[in-house]
């Protein structure tokens, strides 16, 4: 309780006259923390157990040997991190968040609030039964180099989360910290900020996207994992070699027992019906596999607008609550699939200095209509291409040249081919290249860019074509490359420094290529890269 | 307008008829020359990379296996070619031109590059001096920006003296306060 009311009076005085006079005291993550991390210790001491319970089946002792190891070992992780926890301390101070660890060689790490991207809190399985939170703070270090506090409880997450944010306005903006005094009270901070829900996904919907998400990867795994533990179930689905078929008869003859006695037409419909049978088993597991996954993942998925900005969170084991500040978002990319598209379905993601465990674009609406995305990628400040865009295509020389270059080999290979196994599977190479230059021309008709007075749209690929977005103003640096051919055809490519992610706009005419740069250049030349958060 | 004109220059050099253009790009008058001594280093890199093959080749004209000059006049050749002639060519197709609020940096022979980096958008600064570079007393700029692509841009082969100079005006740019 105490704690809720020194951040309401900290925010306050940064609000009010930006110091506080009260001395910043060191304080100690939750004990409970370290539980929750004896229990991952003791997690992980299970598999150490089970090895020498296996090895040492044949002991008299031997299970008694395991139990004891592991006891050991669940034991001295406890105690190390008992030690860990008694030694790290973080400090909120007026500028700077200070975390001092170490058993042996004390580690001192400041970060100044200026430098905190975002705050994000993290909840795996067992901390999320204790009540914890794991706080991490982006810096824009990424990965390993970001600092975190694991594990504090989920009122003290939270508050750390406000009071950074409050103290980082009032570095930021004077003035503008105590927002929340809209509605009246004074410290709403620390409980729920005013928000708006901008997405959510039900039940029915993370089911639907799960579909989506069959897995053709677990197929093959499984597909592989049949033919590297065939002899486990007693068959190999294919065989060795040729002249082994009878190996393979022999193989299902001995799984299906009733089949060894069969006739050759019963064997060969046996083996069929076993292929088969595989297939729709990995078809499920596919399914299955792609459902578990999404659900997992996004199970409770909402983004609401806060006052801070886009507040995601979404898992149903591990949960996540990212908060992300609109003036962060560099680029916004609206993605779909080959199949997804037939039925409208469309995801976006946000391209911004912080990372999002471990991927570069933070998804804000995985799986969504196009007038559901709308209204997010308008309050991010970016506008979707209006009707009347003036669209333009690539360099026709650049398609051309990308259907040639495969035909080059493809051809040499067809005559191969046709000599070597005949000319029915020559046609193979053929139809091949074909398809590859059908493919550049409806690339040629469909990739499009087009410059408006804020933005630069660019819209890749041709089946699940990929929408970006990125502020002109927000842009880094512009480049312009060539290859030799490229020099000699008249196209090249143009390559947007963004901060986050990356942007390119391949096989265009260099008249356009210089045309766009000028234009981006005197856009980005009006604002200061510390004017930009404004 | 003076980008205008740039354009107008780049698109000349982009022509893919004129190829005495694109050799020297800087012939439009809009490029800054790389300095003299740079393609000294570059020879000297070049001599580096070459060496080991052409004592190779000798090895193996000594050793008396192939018939004499099949293989060593050949790698001489070629090493005379990257020694003298590639280094050259290299550093006609560099230069760089800086306004008042960018940095413009081309390079490249087989695969060009023309980049430019606002003033507004550099996060820091380095000014490198390798062993070779320092005999010469030149330096190579990087610029670092918070772009994934194009994260540092270098311009090498300048005198250190121009280097620290641009620095002290890029730097003059660049707000104290950030993100």
């Amino acid at each position: 309780m105490t704690e809720v009311t020194e951040v309401a009076a900290a925010t306050g005085a940064t609000g009010a006259s930006g110091a506080n006079g009260k001395p910043a005291i060191p304080r100690r993550t939750s004990p409970l923390g370290f539980v929750a991390k004896g229990l991952d210790g003791l997690r992980r001491a299970i598999l150490p157990m089970v090895a020498v319970a296996y090895g040492m089946r044949d002991e008299t002792f031997g299970l008694l040997t395991a139990v004891g190891l592991g006891l050991l070992i669940a034991g001295v992780a406890v105690g190390i991190r008992y030690l860990h926890w008694l030694r790290l301390t973080y400090t909120v101070g007026e500028t700077d968040i200070r975390v001092e660890s170490g058993l042996l060689s004390r580690a001192a790490r400041s970060v100044p609030f200026e430098r905190i991207q975002d705050v994000s809190l993290e909840q795996s399985l067992i901390p999320r039964l204790l009540g914890l939170v794991e706080v991490r703070f982006e810096t824009g270090a990424g990965g390993k180099d970001e600092l975190k506090l694991a594990y504090l409880t989920q009122a003290e997450g939270e508050e750390l989360r406000e009071l950074v944010r409050a103290r980082k306005d009032g570095v930021g903006l004077a003035g503008e910290a105590p927002v929340p005094a809209a509605d009246g009270t004074v410290s709403t901070p620390v409980t729920e900020p005013a928000s708006e829900p901008l997405f959510a996904m039900d039940t029915r919907r993370l089911v639907t996207f799960g579909l989506f998400e069959f897995s053709l990867a677990v197929v093959a795994v499984i597909a592989g994992a049949v033919q590297q533990f065939g002899d486990f179930f007693a068959f190999r689905l294919w065989p060795a070699s040729l002249d082994n078929l009878t190996d393979l008869q022999d193989g299902v003859a001995g799984r299906f027992d009733w089949l060894a006695s069969a006739g050759p037409m019963m064997q060969f419909i046996g083996i069929a019906a076993a292929i088969f049978a595989l297939l729709v088993v990995g078809l499920i597991v596919g399914v299955a596999t792609g459902l578990v996954r999404t659900v997992l993942r996004d199970w409770g998925f909402t983004l609401d607008w806060t006052d801070k900005g886009f507040r995601r969170r979404r898992g149903l084991l591990t949960r996540t609550d990212v908060v992300m500040p609109a003036h962060r978002v560099q680029a916004v990319k609206i993605t779909t699939g080959i199949i997804r598209k037939r039925f409208g379905w469309h995801g976006l993601s946000f391209i911004s200095l912080a990372q999002d465990s471990g991927a570069s674009n933070h998804i804000v609406a995985p799986f969504g209509q196009m007038e559901e995305l709308a209204p997010i990628v308008r309050k991010a400040g970016f506008d979707l291409p209006a009707d009347m865009a003036p669209w333009q295509r690539g360099a026709v020389e650049y398609r051309v040249d990308a259907a040639l270059l495969p035909a080059l080999l493809l051809v040499p290979a067809a005559a191969i081919t046709a000599v070597v196994a005949g000319p029915l599977l020559g046609v193979l190479p053929i139809a091949g290249g074909a398809f590859l230059a059908l493919r550049q021309a409806f690339l040629w008709r469909f990739e499009r860019h087009c410059l408006t007075g804020r933005q630069l749209f660019i819209s890749k690929g041709w089946l699940a074509p990929e929408l970006s977005i990125a502020s002109r103003i927000k842009l880094q640096s512009v480049e312009i490359s060539q290859n030799s051919i490229g020099r000699r055809r008249g196209y090249a490519t143009l390559h947007l420094g963004l901060a986050g992610g990356k942007m390119a706009l391949r096989g265009i005419s260099p008249q356009r290529a210089y045309e766009l740069r000028s234009a981006i250049l005197a856009s980005i030349a009006e604002k200061d890269f510390s004017q930009l958060a404004q | 307008m003076t980008e205008h004109t740039e354009m107008q220059a780049e698109e000349g050099a982009a022509d893919p008829a004129n190829h005495a253009v694109l050799a020297a790009p800087q012939t439009g008058g809009e490029l800054t020359e790389l300095h003299p001594n740079h393609v000294k280093i570059l020879r000297i890199q070049a001599f580096l990379v070459a060496a080991p093959f052409v004592l190779g080749s000798l090895v193996l004209e000594m050793a008396q296996l192939v018939p004499p000059g099949v293989f060593v006049v050949p790698v001489l050749l070629a090493a005379l070619f990257l020694i003298i002639r590639v280094p050259l060519r290299r550093h006609h197709a560099r230069g760089y031109a800086m306004s008042d609020d960018r940095l413009r940096v081309v390079r490249g022979l087989l695969f060009r590059s023309d980049t430019v980096v606002p003033f507004g958008r550099v996060q820091h600064i380095d000014v490198n001096q390798g062993p070779l570079e320092r005999y010469y007393d030149l330096a190579t700029l990087t610029l670092h920006t918070a772009g994934s692509h194009n994260a540092s841009v270098h311009l090498p082969g300048i005198l250190n003296q121009d280097a620290l100079a641009m620095r002290e005006v890029i730097r003059s740019h660049i707000k104290r306060e950030t993100v």
